[in-house]
């Protein structure tokens, strides 16, 4: 529990990625609405909540089932690598089960009642395994079994009223038919919650996108907007924190080698270790090789390397950079290299950003490559996919890990929903690569757009590609328009007359 | 043991739980003399208890005999109609007599 700006105290749940968003937690002591459509993963987020509370907190919890029956719920948390009957043996966790099975007694209303049993059972549950959290999983069977609209508000009311006289922190799920409109069916929210999370699950562009949004919190800031999440299977829920990462000076002030002691130079001596190198070009101008000759350089220092190919097989990258003298397979059994190769369509979005941190979690590269983001544009949102670079650049970054992210355009990043400013904070270094066309032949051409806390060459240099790898040349001279494709040659020994074309 | 058998989920002394204890025993008195058991069960001093029936509001009562078992919700202030799902029979004369 941490106090936030005004006072409120936070309860970090320690599921991942939600407390960034959530600037901390819930509202300790405070129950919590979680509202979601069926299928938006309510279920999860609670069993999540509990589940967290006791692996990295020590804090026993009790779920409140009023839906499926606490096999099905143990099960359902299994497939998370939540082991509850372990924890309910251990003490930490208790199932409180509100849930009307058809096998039970037929059951008549005769008169006024009210929700005493279900809260002293609760409180009886809390008592017993001590517990900081509570889960209630979900009001929609509950309004359905007792009838009275009116009644069941008032009574789930005492029962939230008696969590926060023992002090607990509870999420609520309730149901919701549409993914934009009403918060909940029941008009609960304005009764129970002045804290109120909306799960969804939508689809954007034929694609399916989860996410959650603090609608709000009484009193206690939280991010705004909507943030993409995913259900791993084996870890449970994990958000992806979005465009609220903020990024100051470089952090590392050791600079790695891009591979090519020219670029270094071009970039003003090299990418700091913690920094993230874009590098942009067409189809085939050399952005694949940039990025295995950054890793080839990794690999000769050391260094352990990971290249993440969204594009080409294993064995058409091998095949690809033995042309140009870059073995990669020999670095492979040294154990340095690791190539995972596969096509965006195998998975969304979300599946590759947790699989990507997995594999870096296990293999711990000190350098990684991906080639090319623009092929998830196949199975991603631009909402998404920004989510998913600023996702996966920050952790990158928090990690020290130096990065190259190749892009097919150049414009990857200045699409209607990225601006420029969130361009300048994702990236350290951008890198063009282009084809020129001068004088009846194809050149290439090469130059840093951008390279932060350095002073790098503003020149547009040509470069070559053989069987060595890349190697850069002299600056162009004499032509301009390089970057926009449509070059023209200044008439030798031309002027610039004063006030001129120039600018 | 009675024919019918019931037992009662109340909440210490909130009025629909007395209401529902005093609407129960006379329902039986009037329509089955003495033949009828009632044990009462509190959940603020047995919530275990309650959580093993699976029990969420109160009062309840369940109707353990004759079978089928039945839960029935509430204070029982409808008397017609508690009596009814508490499968009770209509007032009988000779118990008033007794």
């Amino acid at each position: 529990m941490s106090p936030s700006g005004d006072g409120v105290a936070k309860l970090a749940t320690g599921i991942s990625g939600f407390d960034e968003v959530a600037l901390g937690g819930l509202p300790a002591t405070r129950t919590t609405l979680v509202s979601g459509t069926t299928g938006s993963g309510k279920t999860v987020f609670a069993g999540d909540f509990l589940a967290q509370g006791i692996r990295q907190f020590g804090q026993p919890g009790v779920f409140v089932t009023f839906e499926e029956g606490p096999d099905d719920i143990r099960a359902n948390l299994a497939s998370f690598g939540f082991d509850v009957a372990r924890w309910e043996d251990e003490g930490m966790w208790a199932f409180v089960d509100a849930s009307h099975q058809p096998d039970e007694d037929e059951e008549m209303v005769a008169g006024s009642y009210e929700f005493n049993a279900l809260a002293a059972r609760v409180r009886h549950a809390a008592e017993t395994v001590g517990a900081k959290r509570v889960a209630l999983d979900s009001l929609g069977v509950v309004f359905a079994r007792f009838q009275d609209p009116a009644v069941v508000r008032l009574e789930l009311t005492r029962v939230i009223a008696g969590l926060r006289d023992l002090h607990i922190t509870a999420v609520l799920t309730v149901e919701r038919t549409n993914e934009y409109g009403g918060v909940g069916r029941f008009g609960m929210e304005e009764f129970v919650a002045d804290n109120v999370v909306i799960l969804r699950n939508v689809i954007e562009d034929e694609k399916r996108r989860r996410t959650v949004e603090v609608l709000k919190f009484r009193g206690a800031p939280h991010r705004s907007g909507e943030f993409s999440f995913t259900i791993v299977p084996g870890s449970g829920i994990s958000v992806l924190p979005s465009a609220l990462i903020t990024m100051g000076e470089p952090s590392s002030q050791e600079r790695v080698s891009l591979g090519n002691a020219d670029l270094d130079t071009m970039c003003g001596g090299g990418p700091y270790r913690d920094a993230v190198t874009f590098v942009s070009g067409p189809t085939g101008v050399g952005k694949t090789l940039a990025a295995c000759t950054f890793l080839a350089a990794g690999v000769a220092a050391g260094e352990r390397c990971l290249l993440q190919s969204f594009e080409e097989t294993r064995d058409q990258v091998l095949r690809n950079a033995a042309s140009w003298g870059i073995d990669l397979a020999e670095m492979e059994r040294t154990g340095l290299l690791r190539i995972v190769s596969q096509y965006p369509e195998v998975a969304s979005l979300e599946d590759h950003y947790v699989a990507m941190r997995e594999v870096i979690q296990d293999f711990r590269p000190q350098r990684i490559a991906v080639d090319n983001l623009s092929a998830l544009e196949r199975v991603a949102t631009q909402r998404g996919l920004r989510d998913f670079i600023i996702g996966l650049t920050a952790f990158l970054r928090q990690n020290q890990i130096a990065s190259v992210f190749t892009a097919a355009t150049s414009n990857l990043l200045s699409t209607e929903s990225v601006t420029e400013t969130n361009a300048s904070t994702l990236t350290d270094i951008i890198v063009l690569l282009r084809y020129v066309e001068v004088a009846g032949t194809v050149r290439r051409a090469i130059c840093v757009l951008k390279a932060r806390a350095s002073d790098q060459d503003r020149r547009i240099h040509e470069f070559t590609i053989d069987d060595r790898g890349l190697h850069i040349g002299e600056p162009f001279a004499g032509l301009s328009g390089i970057l926009t494709g449509s070059v023209a040659q200044w008439p030798t020994g031309a002027t610039i007359a004063p006030g001129g074309a120039g600018e | 043991m009675a024919t019918y058998s019931y037992r009662i989920y109340v909440a210490g002394n909130r009025p629909e739980s007395s209401r529902a204890v005093a609407n129960l025993r006379a329902l039986c008195e009037a329509s089955v003399c003495g033949d009828y058991e009632l044990e009462v069960v509190d959940v603020f001093h047995q919530p275990d208890r309650a959580e093993v029936a699976r029990v969420m509001v109160t009062p309840t009562v369940i109707k353990l005999a004759p079978l089928p078992r039945r839960r029935v919700l509430g204070d029982l202030s409808d008397g017609r109609a508690a009596a009814a799902a508490l499968g009770l029979p209509g007032p009988d004369e000779h118990c008033r007599r007794s």
